[in-house]
């Protein structure tokens, strides 16, 4: 305990330094636009600015502030074009549209914005005070998950997920399917033999998370968009002043606890990012909390609990990349390789060598998460205006960004085709009434189960049995099982008493 | 777009600070990373952007061509930037062994011009550090006894040059290597996760990323897969040859040029390697990206790359991955 204190004060001396501390804040305004752009969030941004940062000479522990600034700021940006444009800014964001959009649409904008500037708030803070305390305690403990562990993970984020979205019952298992199915492209990653490739070298590595996003969210909500622009549908959302209310947080508090704590741990395994726990906390959210069917429509827990979640596993994410090196997620993998490019090697020895550097960050980013609840909350009316740019010029404006922000980080022409084919795919299931969240939470999940399910079955030989031999699994299974039990018993419940209520009165 | 642009203007500024010496006139050199940023390619490049920096006229820009595994780099540069003078390609021993089991397509090793090297790394085999394996000798020992008592895994998938290295131990201790019981991980780091945790048992992974590890003793390190010893940290590790086995694995990391590019095009660019070799800067930033020596440029690489090539070849087809 005392080495995390003196640890944190080399920390806060490196971050306030006036210069690093203006880096923050640069890092932290930069990295909301960025993220607020559709289909560029954390990873590109951080791409994107790497060079700069190396290029102009500042110390390694300025540029890492600044690029874990970017990092987070881009974690909070993406929830601004999910709640006024329903096109999620990245990955991570996907949930957020649920009901961050309707809220927009019920004329809540301002409410929705403040309120999930909140949430992200407590979800990083929370996030960073446990990495200061537990860090190597928790990374050591992430690294015994085996792929066993990972398949009863897989298993409980499906359930959790079952009854997340779509009307159709039907719909939401062919949309998974169809997920699953997109998983499947390429390069299978045990036997190393190509799949549904059709001798397209471009999609030997699979189809990239970003381009189905970008494709089936941000070209399919823009054909939308066209569509209802030229039938004269559109109405633009009203701007209005709302700003989120006492009894908002109040309401939300127990949300925003419990998605921090599971966003900040599913951010420390290796391979899960911000995207699979913003979505296995709306899922348990939608669990506990939907006693009156209203997540989808615009309740504020459904929008509060994706965006602490996503925010905690950003910071959930830094730990195993900071202790031993190993990146918990694909933006984590970039600031690993910035670290590298300073000769800094991350790991067990890190914290003691270059402990300037390690808790020089940490330190950041208490800063950073205060500075973007500070830039988020006064600037909300302005992201709000965003909304008051007429349609004919934003619709555009949009396409181009994507098209450029995919370009960027893809440098692939055949994936800007691949985008717009996605995009009409994906409009084409919207006119059939398809939700496309599970299309997307198939496509994560889908691959991730696959390989742990083949790689826990190539260590045991082909024999099942691994699957349940590990209390970590079973404790999974037995939490899947209780999400999916937990509702029907209640709604039964609830069904007799009321039953019980009606045949007393007669 | 603009913020590539915006560095590459940087770079170009902090060129012109550098004095000239001899140096080759290439047009705007550039090297393609067929990957995205942060991975081997990444470094690869990174290495002769510095590296080649004083014998190059101009600064060497990075570009990023991501898309199956090299695949969609491999393909134009065989397709329509086949005479391209000014872009070198980074490839690694896996591209080599992805080109001759046919990942990339009709196009062979020699459908391009192999210009010069980045490095080496070498294959290491490694346990935990509480690992009831104390030398390659016990391993060995069960392998050839039951292969499927031991479970190995790495980054790579079957086939790939992680999975070779299993499999050349196996071949050694006279064991089929399709009898491994291989684990494929997404990524070294992955892999490295997985042996701490216990769910496997042996990695075979390379030397330069053992490096952050070493000094932590989490990890044991049986036998580096060099010809010869490597120099600290590694110099208390004893190959895999002098225990007694003969297996090697060199990870070879270079560029290659499109096959229709001209020979004075080409000789600008091995001149430049060559410049590069005599220097100590070259060697320390070779050292600082976590790669050993291995300076091979123009015929000399085209001689080696026929070599290995010919050589992974035979094991390929020995392990049943090629007919």
């Amino acid at each position: 305990m005392e080495a995390v204190f003196s640890g944190l004060a080399t920390g806060f001396a490196v971050a306030l330094d006036p210069f690093n501390l203006f880096l923050v804040l640069a890092g932290c305004f930069a990295g909301t636009l960025i993220g607020a752009l559709p289909g560029l969030g954390p990873i590109n941004g951080v791409a994107i600015l790497l060079p700069i940062a190396y290029g102009l000479g500042f110390g390694p522990e300025s540029a890492l502030i600044l690029l874990a600034g970017i990092y987070y700021g881009a974690e909070y940006g993406g929830r601004i074009s999910s709640i006024l444009l329903n096109v999620p800014g990245d990955a991570s964001a996907v949930m957020t549209t649920l009901d961050g959009n309707p809220l927009a649409r019920s004329g809540n904008a301002g409410r929705a914005l403040s309120l999930s500037a909140v949430a992200s708030f407590v979800g990083g803070t929370f996030a960073v005070i446990l990495m200061s305390l537990f860090a190597p305690v928790i990374a050591a403990f992430a690294v015994t998950f085996s792929p066993a562990n990972y398949v009863a993970l897989m298993v409980f984020a499906f359930a959790s997920l079952a009854s997340l979205v779509g009307k159709s019952t039907v719909k939401t298992l062919l949309g998974a399917t169809i997920g699953l199915m997109l998983a499947t492209i390429g390069i299978d990653a045990n036997t190393g033999i190509p799949r549904f490739t059709f001798g397209i070298p471009d999609i030997l590595a699979g189809i990239d998370f970003l381009i189905v996003v970008v494709g089936l969210f941000g070209m399919a909500e823009l054909l939308t968009l066209v569509e209802h622009q030229v039938s004269g549908k559109l109405k633009a959302l009203p701007v209005d002043k709302s700003f989120v209310k006492w009894a908002d947080l109040v309401v939300c508090k127990w949300t925003i606890i419990r998605s921090s704590i599971i966003g900040f741990f599913i951010g420390i395994l290796p391979g899960t990012g911000a995207s699979v726990a913003s979505a296995v906390a709306y899922g348990t959210e939608k669990r506990i909390a939907d006693k009156d069917k209203t997540f989808g429509t615009g309740d504020i827990r459904g929008l509060a609990a994706p965006e602490a979640a996503n925010n905690a596993a950003a910071g959930g994410a830094m730990v195993p990349m900071l202790t031993l090196g190993i990146p918990g997620s694909g933006t984590t993998a970039i600031l690993l390789g910035a670290l590298l490019m300073f000769n800094i090697q991350p790991g067990p020895m890190m914290f003691a060598q270059r402990p300037d550097v390690a808790w020089g960050l940490i330190a950041s980013m208490y800063i950073g998460n205060v500075a973007l609840l500070v830039i988020n909350l006064p600037l909300v009316g302005l992201f709000a205006r965003m909304l008051t740019i007429p349609q004919h010029y934003l619709t555009p404006l949009i396409a181009i960004l994507a098209f450029i922000g995919i370009y960027t980080i893809v440098g692939n022409p055949f994936d800007l085709l691949l985008i717009t084919l996605l995009g009409v795919f994906g409009w084409f299931l919207r006119k059939l009434d398809f939700s496309l969240a599970p299309i997307i939470l198939g496509f994560v999940l889908g691959s991730l189960f696959e390989n742990n399910l083949r790689r826990a079955l190539s260590i045991s030989g082909g024999d099942w049995s691994i699957l349940w031999m590990d209390y970590k699994s079973i404790v999974l299974y037995v939490l899947a099982l209780a999400v999916v039990i937990a509702p029907i018993w209640l709604g039964m419940r609830a069904r007799k008493m009321e039953g019980d209520a009606t045949h007393e009165k007669v | 777009m603009f913020f590539t642009r915006f560095s590459a203007a940087l770079v170009v500024a902090a060129g012109l600070a550098v004095p000239a010496f001899a140096q080759s006139q290439i047009d705007r050199p550039e090297c393609i990373a067929p990957a995205n940023p942060g991975g081997g390619f990444d470094l690869t490049c990174r290495v002769i952007q510095s590296g080649l920096d004083p014998h190059v006229d101009a600064p060497i820009q990075v570009t990023f061509m991501p898309g199956g595994i090299g695949a969609v780099a491999y393909n134009l540069f065989n397709s329509t930037r086949t005479d391209d003078g000014s872009a070198v390609v980074a490839f690694s021993t896996g591209s080599l062994l992805n080109i001759l089991t046919g990942k990339y397509g009709a196009f062979t090793e020699n459908d391009v011009r192999w210009v010069g090297t980045a490095g080496a790394d070498f294959g290491a085999v490694v346990v935990r550090a509480d690992s009831e394996y104390t030398d390659l000798s016990q391993l060995m020992a069960d392998f050839s006894a039951d292969p499927a008592s031991v479970v190995v895994g790495a980054g790579g998938s079957v086939g790939s040059q992680d999975w070779m290295k299993g499999a050349l131990l196996l071949r050694e201790a006279g064991a089929t290597p399709m009898d491994m019981r291989y684990v494929a991980f997404d990524g070294g780091g992955d892999a490295i996760a997985a042996l701490l945790g216990g769910s496997i048992e042996v990695y075979t992974g390379d030397v330069g990323e053992m490096v952050p590890h070493i000094d932590a003793g989490q990890m044991r390190i049986l036998a580096v897969m060099s010809p010869e010893r490597l120099d600290a940290p590694f110099a208390e590790i004893p190959t895999a040859m002098e225990q007694g086995f003969d297996v090697e694995w060199t990870i070879l990391r270079g560029f290659y040029m499109g096959g229709e590019v001209s020979d004075a095009d080409y000789q600008k660019w091995v001149d430049a390697f060559n410049a590069a070799y005599e220097t100590e800067e070259f060697a320390a930033i070779q050292k600082e990206r976590g790669l050993l020596p291995l300076n091979l440029a123009g015929d000399a690489l085209e001689a080696s790359i026929e070599e290995q090539v010919a050589n992974l070849r035979a094991i390929a087809k020995e392990a049943g991955l090629i007919n």
